[in-house]
């Protein structure tokens, strides 16, 4: 019961801090920092991968409301929800995880590391893809994917360190 | 029958998957054309009240800004009043003839409490909706020059296509000539819009101002827009004129939202036609 509040506060409070701060901070003019996806890598594994597919639609697509574009976050974050498990099995060489136990901070750090990395770059991949729509754009595409993710992943990381410090 | 359905639940999360993905990239092709009701947008009670809490927030740091270009506009307005009334002094002509007023626009005031340039499709969220009585396609300007059309709107907001949108094409005119081209943008810079279909014979110059056309029932003709900031000529026609804004659209603040009283009945007129 406590977890579930945990991360519904989770939820809206990230939600909360991407509209309200992160939308507005257009570094070098544009660019925005998805940290909102945080939410994807900290929710615990179940055995039950249907929640988590709906939550992460329903957080990209608040998203989206918010940033009138459409259906774009909710793609890229059902992706990369869909995407978390079988990256877990193919990074930890294993192919049955102890759901119960297992928590992505516990991690071996090199593998953490490239665990956000990978959902980070696909994830605003498929933002900015969906956002251009376009193959002559493909090198606006993938600058604004390296620029944004490099942003975002950073971000990530901290908000780890604050989180694991605050408990 | 056993098949079809060991098959669902093996594969129940991938169907899952694959349908909330269809979801999400109708959306997304829904949001890149122009004329479709939109269901994800800024316009509704959520969002829009959020984006009007921070809004109540940030308005203070731009004041000043918005006061000065109020005032200005302001001034403006009254210096062309007051020669109006001076030319009227010289011949009084009393017209009763109530046929003769025949008011063709109306304007509503309202604010922009979320604004993005950043993106290749902008939107605006705006602070009155349909009880003020908003309705998609309506013009929205600011004293410096035109903004975007409306596009979605909810009972107290509205969303507003800005003209920094690959949608967005706009009528407009030289003002010292009567050719006609189209505003476009290119999605660089926003405060840079490029001018299409200016024919050739429209004798450019940089620095000419450009202002809208008249040719749609959304902007009235002659609202300014911006000036030509430079051009070049291939093949004898223009590959591209950029046109600087007068606004910065960056930050803007106060706005006016057009009606057209004709508008029905132009739009009734051009569907017999076609």
């Amino acid at each position: 019961m406590n977890d579930v509040i945990k991360y519904i506060f989770l939820f809206i409070i990230l939600l909360l801090i991407q509209v309200i701060v992160l939308n507005n901070i257009l570094f070098l003019g544009y660019i925005n920092p998805l940290l909102y996806i945080l939410f994807i890598i900290v929710f615990p594994l179940m055995r039950d991968r249907g929640f988590i597919l709906i939550v992460s639609f329903l957080l990209g697509l608040f998203i989206d409301f918010f940033l009138d574009s459409g259906g774009v976050n909710a793609a890229a974050t059902l992706a990369i929800a869909y995407l978390r498990l079988p990256l877990l099995k193919g990074l930890l060489r294993k192919s049955e995880i102890d759901f119960l136990v297992f928590k992505v901070t516990k991690l071996p750090f090199a593998k953490l590391l490239s665990f956000i990395a990978i959902l980070t770059f696909t994830h605003h991949l498929i933002v900015f893809s969906l956002e251009y729509f376009k193959f002559t754009e493909i090198l606006t595409i993938l600058s604004r994917t390296i620029l944004t993710g490099i942003f975002t992943f950073i971000l990530i990381i901290f908000s780890l360190l604050i989180m694991n410090k605050s408990k | 029958m056993q098949q079809i359905i060991s098959f669902i639940i093996k594969y129940k999360y991938f169907i899952l998957f694959m349908l909330l993905e269809i979801i999400a990239l109708n959306f997304t092709v829904q949001s890149h054309s122009y004329h479709k009701s939109k269901f994800v947008n800024s316009a509704n009670v959520l969002t829009g009240g959020i984006y009007n809490k921070i809004h109540s927030f940030k308005q203070y740091t731009s004041l000043k800004e918005h006061n000065q270009q109020l005032l200005e506009e302001n001034v403006r307005l009254k210096n062309k009043l007051s020669k109006t009334l001076i030319n009227s002094t010289h011949d009084t002509i009393t017209v009763i003839d109530s046929l003769k007023y025949f008011q063709k626009y109306s304007y509503t005031f309202a604010t922009i409490i979320n604004n993005q340039y950043h993106k290749k499709h902008n939107y605006l969220t705006i602070n009155i909706g349909s009880k003020k009585g908003v309705e998609p396609d309506q013009g929205v300007i600011n004293s410096k020059g035109i903004i975007g059309i409306t596009n979605t709107t909810s009972n107290n907001y509205s969303t507003v296509l800005s003209i920094l949108n690959e949608n967005s094409k706009i009528n407009v005119k030289l003002l010292n000539s009567l050719h006609f081209g189209t505003l476009t943008w290119n999605s660089e810079d926003y405060n840079i819009l490029q001018l299409i279909d200016l024919p050739i014979q429209a004798d450019i110059k940089e620095g000419d101002t450009v202002v809208t056309g008249g040719r749609s029932t959304i902007f009235p003709k002659g609202i300014p827009v911006g000036f030509i900031l430079n051009f070049n000529k291939k093949n004898n026609s223009y590959k591209s004129i950029n046109i600087k804004l007068f606004n910065d659209m960056s930050a803007i603040g106060p706005v006016y939202i057009i009606t057209n009283f004709d508008k029905k009945e132009i739009n009734n007129l051009e569907e017999t036609v076609y």
